[in-house]
């Protein structure tokens, strides 16, 4: 539509309009992106500062061949599979929370869909206020429901005194289970949006016309509405998968230190263990994984616009 | 039109909306306990002056939590101004121009949303560290004159994330947007600058206004990249809860949360009616 009134002063215009987004990406996304690949490449000095090498321990020392650093009491050159074993968790994790989220995503989105028009808004806005409390108080409102004292272990504890049964508070915070559930809550909301989004745009009369044809609601469902929902559920998978396997704070407040994801190992080695070599490696690992992931499914499925409307 | 839901889709949807909300309700009610360390719930607190709102009292006299709610108002003032202007520069660029470098661009946009924002927020520490090392060894820079990082790194940072929101929902404002209006004024004799700002401006506006408040928002909630690109002085609130969580907690986080939670809530009714009034 533009390119009919191309000429060298409107293509200049239109680089000068994008430019400071351009310095924006480049300086704070792809330079340090850049950097990150260079110095996963490097290894420590004694002092926790880079040197910058071309090595590849980071990367061996992540699928298990450590060369440099001992193995438990074993020393190097060693097999310890210890950082496998923390990547296979951490997508685990992510499929699970991505599955939870879509099966109990999905019968809201529908419900909110085909409420009548001027109760959608009501229902969305439900849905958004608690994703726009803030994520880290949203955590610590887990901690006092599932701890030892807490909340849930008092319903429960009172509910067993109504039938006579003996009680014992159940360890719920710092476990994998409450690391899901963080998870699965926080990230609810990126999964109902996009659904709702496809399932909106659906003609109501392809219901009806299903039903002419015989179709019950279950086949209504399996063989119209989510086929033609595929979209928004590709659209939520990215937006809730990518983010849980980058975060660090849910397996940290409600795991304790129990449950460790890629997130905390990388946050780990900037902070803690001074080793900003192998962390970088592991960004790019948990980068390289996403993206990965992502553009096969992506691919696989297709997705359109979404995405954007979360 | 009348479609009879069955019962069960009831049941899913009021216990999902229960999943929502109940620790949204317990913290709010946590923010009242008489007990101290906030365990259980023992109670209404009821310490004079100030009765059952006594935690929000102390709240009021914690310089901390003051400081901190001052740094992200203005993180996310100076950053939403920043991404809402790039951002909308960005959407008119990519929406009616054509130029070299356009899907580049347009690729480079999308990187923020499809990479783990702690990848982000690596990177951008990595960078900052490297670089005012270089500058604080090449120039021989002492005590407080030694970059480091600050308010200045996290506004930086969050206009980074912020500008492929703005720049997303302000397109998606242009993409239905008549141009035979602004023919029209150039045919009228308004320079395009006019036009730009008495016809562009005015009908792309909603689209503007929403990208900045996805940017506030945004930028207010962040943590991740905070936690990362901040320096002594520079603590959001997001960060100083966090903080909190690692030591003892006192009701006083309750309240902090339940001001928090009003806060927002009221926000975005506004902006419910404001949207509503526009359609």
């Amino acid at each position: 539509m533009a390119a009919e009134f191309v000429s060298t002063g409107s293509r200049r215009r239109g680089f000068w309009l994008m430019l400071p987004s351009l310095l924006w990406m480049l300086g704070l996304l792809i330079i340090p992106l850049g950097l990150v690949l260079v110095v996963s490449f490097g290894r420590r000095d004694t002092d926790g500062n880079v040197i910058y090498t071309f090595t590849l321990d980071n990367y061996l020392r992540l699928i298990g061949f450590s060369r440099t650093y001992p193995c438990g009491s074993t020393p190097p050159p060693c097999f310890d599979p210890l950082y496998l074993t923390i990547l296979w968790r951490s997508i685990v994790l992510g499929l699970q929370t991505t599955l939870l989220t879509i099966l109990i995503g999905y019968p809201l989105a529908y419900f909110i869909a085909r409420a009548p028009a001027s109760r959608r808004n009501v229902y969305l806005f439900l849905v958004l206020v608690p994703l726009w409390t803030n994520f880290v108080i949203r955590l610590y409102a887990w901690i006092i429901i599932l701890r030892t004292q807490g909340v849930l272990n008092t319903v429960l504890g009172w509910l067993a005194g109504l039938v006579n049964l003996p009680f014992q508070p159940l360890e719920m915070l710092y476990t994998p289970g409450a690391v899901l559930l963080g998870m699965v809550y926080e990230f609810l909301p990126f999964m109902i949006l996009p659904i709702y989004t496809s399932l909106e745009k659906i003609n109501p009369s392809l219901y009806e016309a299903a039903a002419d044809l015989g179709a019950n609601t279950w086949r209504t469902l399996w063989r119209v509405i989510i086929p033609l929902s595929m979209p928004g559920i590709v659209a939520g998978t990215i937006l809730v998968f990518v983010p849980v396997m980058g975060t660090f704070i849910v397996s940290d407040i409600l795991g304790g230190r129990q449950v460790i994801l890629v997130g905390n190992l990388i946050q780990r080695q900037f902070l803690d263990a001074r080793d900003p070599a192998f962390g970088s490696a592991a960004s790019i690992i948990l980068m390289v994984l996403t993206l990965a992931i992502t553009l096969y499914y992506t691919r696989r499925f297709g997705f359109g616009e979404e995405i954007t409307s979360a | 039109m009348k479609h009879r839901r069955p019962f069960w889709l009831y049941l899913i949807v009021v216990l999902v909306y229960i999943f929502l909300y109940a620790p949204i309700l317990v913290l709010i009610i946590y923010s009242f306990n008489a007990s101290r360390v906030n365990v259980r719930f023992e109670g209404i607190v009821n310490i004079e002056p100030c009765g059952p709102f006594y935690w929000f009292c102390q709240l009021s006299r914690n310089h901390e939590v003051i400081n901190a709610a001052r740094n992200s108002l203005i993180i996310a003032s100076i950053s939403t101004l920043g991404s809402t202007v790039i951002g909308t520069m960005a959407a008119l660029a990519l929406q009616r121009y054509e130029f070299p470098l356009k899907r580049f661009s347009e690729g480079a946009l999308y990187i923020p949303i499809v990479i783990p924002e702690l990848v982000m927020g690596i990177g951008i520490l990595v960078l900052f560290t490297t670089v005012f090392r270089a500058i604080n060894t090449a120039l021989d820079l002492q005590g407080n004159a030694r970059l480091g990082m600050g308010l200045g790194t996290v506004i930086v940072s969050h206009i980074a994330f912020s500008i492929p929101f703005v720049a997303l929902v302000v397109r998606a404002r242009l993409h239905g947007f008549d141009r035979a209006i602004e023919e029209a004024a150039r045919d009228l004799g308004a320079t395009e600058w006019i036009t730009f700002w008495r016809i562009t401006l005015p009908n792309i506006a909603p689209g503007v206004l929403a990208g900045a408040l996805l940017a506030f928002t945004l930028s207010l909630d962040d943590f991740v990249i905070t936690f990362f690109t901040t320096g002594p002085g520079a603590t959001t609130l997001p960060i100083y809860v966090y903080g909190l969580l690692r030591r003892t907690i006192t009701p006083e986080v309750n309240a902090l949360s339940t001001i928090w939670i009003l806060l927002v809530f009221l926000l975005l009714v506004v902006i419910q009616r404001v949207q509503g009034q526009q359609r």
